[in-house]
């Protein structure tokens, strides 16, 4: 560079232009048009939790926190309580995981650990995706006609011989379940739990791999102490998200719970869950009624809440321990 | 580059008595039904250090994955011909690769410590390998032979990816030597670092020459007639329209940059050609 010789006055020759009108006003304008849509969203999640507590505020006022231990829901009596389905849409929603979590991590590893040729493992990967797309009420309906028939003998057969243990006791089997709601839920979450968590190991880089194969780790131990401690916040926000999506889920909940109103803690009887409750009953509900369903409906918005702020303080810890 | 005054700056020690880690005959490598190298036979002397340099895609780094199989690890890869380790065919069918890798170390071209802490990456070797050994101690010398220790020993609890590129490196060189290695392979390991810390690593690995073998695959022609006592010089050729590495010339590294045999050898050395 030849600048040390270069004086003031024909630095000055150097043109900058001024930045033309019309793209000032488009990125003014684009900002503010974002900023608009932005506010509308949050303004919307307050309006709706203040309309649906303003349309609670009835059942609030008559049954207060009672209302989450109470295990009756008599619209004749106008007596109403959630317990049941506290437990139930917990209870699903956490059986559901149980399963869905070793499935959704393990296809995971399959599909991207060069486990199998990619003619494998693309159209497996693509399979998983479109499972998310299949309609809840299709599944419901694959619950009732297909899933229900084939596992009732199982069912029976756990029912019999594990008859002491509290979750699979009550009398013998015959059909809706939280259980098999459970299944059908795991079945909706698997993918989610797959896709999310096949992502976050195809994003880390190969060579932390080769790092720990390269030290003579064979491929499980690469596996267990690299490349998931590696993942750990990728797979905890996919189980974070699969778990608020089974949290949230009604139609499978209302087709094939039983919609039971009374607490059952087997997962072999009929039982029902928040979402579940709202759908079966709104339609033909009393004024009270409809109150006490907004209700519980606030009562799933406060549990869909708390898991979702646990969901984020957990994965800030695990990101903290990355850096 | 003058020839003249690489020689002066090398190393001038004095030849050992020479035994060889490895051998290689007629060894070839396959990615699918393409051959990537070919023909390559040398004999890589203990407690030396052993460069090999050469243009882009002569096959240099896929030798070098050779001598611990992780050529296993690309799907389609495929090896043909003789490597012995002390005399041990790597490629006989009873051999564990994983075994292989225990005794022979890698660093790679890119620093690649683990998402753990300092301690965590030093002492991952000995732990996954189920070393009876006090762990303390093994994480305290591997950092201290890494030229790395009294840099990082207030806060071994940090992340190992918190320090610099130049630090990365030395504490994969550390993590590799905490499981006690014959041969340390590196592949480019200063390619993605400054000149000081290049510097660093360079030292470095005059030091551990003393115990280790140590196989360095480079782009830096400079740094290969400053570190290494042998070098291996790899070129490309196209057979129709694939490009097919060879090993052009092995010899001692004064020799190959001072009065190579070959022709092409010479051009690349002095500049004139990749």
């Amino acid at each position: 560079m030849t600048s040390a010789a270069r004086d003031f006055e024909s630095s000055q020759d150097i043109n900058i232009e001024k930045k033309m009108d019309s793209s000032r006003i488009l990125d003014v304008g684009f900002v503010r048009l974002t900023l608009v849509l932005s506010i509308f969203a949050g303004i919307l999640l307050i309006l709706v939790i203040l309309q649906t507590t303003e349309a609670a505020l009835p059942a609030i006022q008559q049954f207060g926190l009672e209302f989450l231990v109470t295990s009756r829901w008599n619209p004749v009596e106008n007596i109403f309580g959630v317990l049941p389905q506290i437990y139930g849409t917990l209870m699903t929603s956490l059986v559901a995981l149980v399963f869905a979590v070793p499935l959704g991590i393990g296809t995971a590893i399959f599909l991207t650990e060069d486990f199998a040729p990619k003619w494998i493992t693309v159209p497996i990967g693509f399979a998983i995706e479109l499972i998310v797309a299949i309609p809840s009420v299709v599944l419901g309906l694959w619950g009732i006609f297909v899933l229900i028939p084939a596992v009732r003998p199982i069912f029976r057969a756990i029912n019999e011989s594990m008859k002491w243990f509290p979750l699979f006791g009550g009398p013998a089997p015959r059909g809706p379940s939280l259980l098999i709601v459970s299944l059908v839920l795991s079945i909706m979450i698997c993918p989610i739990i797959a896709s999310i968590t096949r992502s976050t190991f195809e994003s880390l880089p190969r060579n932390l791999r080769d790092g720990a194969l390269a030290l003579g780790a064979t491929r499980w131990e690469t596996i267990l102490t690299v490349m998931i401690p590696a993942g750990l916040s990728g797979i905890v926000s996919s189980i974070m998200l699969a778990m608020g999506r089974a949290l949230g889920e009604t139609m499978v909940a209302a087709m094939i719970s039983g919609n039971a109103n009374r607490i059952n803690i087997s997962l072999m009887q009929p039982g029902s869950t928040i979402t579940g409750l709202i759908a079966s009953q709104f339609g033909e509900a009393g004024r009270l009624q409809v109150s006490a369903l907004m209700y519980a409906g606030v009562v799933l918005m406060i549990l869909t809440l708390v898991v979702n702020v646990l969901a984020e303080i957990v994965i800030r810890r695990f990101q903290n321990l990355e850096q | 580059m003058n020839p003249n005054s690489v020689s002066g700056a090398m190393q001038t020690q004095s030849p050992k008595p020479t035994s060889y880690v490895f051998q290689i005959e007629n060894l070839s490598v396959y990615y699918g039904s393409n051959p990537a190298v070919k023909n390559v036979s040398l004999k890589v002397p203990a407690r030396q250090i052993t460069a090999f340099i050469g243009p882009s895609g002569c096959g240099k780094s896929t030798v070098l994955r050779c001598f611990n199989r992780t050529n296993d690890l690309i799907p389609g890869a495929r090896v043909e011909g003789k490597l012995t380790y002390h005399g041990k065919d790597l490629y006989a069918a009873d051999v564990d690769p994983v075994s292989v890798r225990r005794h022979i170390g890698m660093v790679f071209q890119k620093p690649n410590p683990f998402p753990k802490s300092i301690y965590d990456n030093v002492a991952y070797g000995p732990r996954v390998l189920g070393m009876k050994v006090d762990l303390d101690e093994v994480v305290e010398t591997s950092l201290k032979r890494a030229a790395l220790w009294d840099e990082v020993k207030d806060k071994l609890k940090e992340s190992g990816q918190s320090l610099s590129g130049g630090q990365q490196q030395r504490l994969c060189i550390a993590r590799a030597l905490a499981v006690q290695p014959d041969v340390i392979l590196m592949d480019e390991p200063c390619s993605a670092l400054d000149p000081i810390s290049t510097r660093r690593i360079e030292e470095l690995m005059k030091e551990l020459e003393q115990d280790y073998t140590i196989i360095i695959v480079t782009h830096n022609m400079q740094q290969a007639s400053r570190v290494s006592d042998m070098t291996a010089f790899f070129s490309v050729e196209l057979v129709g329209s694939n490009r097919v590495g060879e090993l052009v010339e092995f010899d001692k590294t004064e020799v190959i940059f001072n009065n190579p045999s070959k022709e092409a050898t010479r051009d690349y050395v002095e500049g004139r050609f990749g």
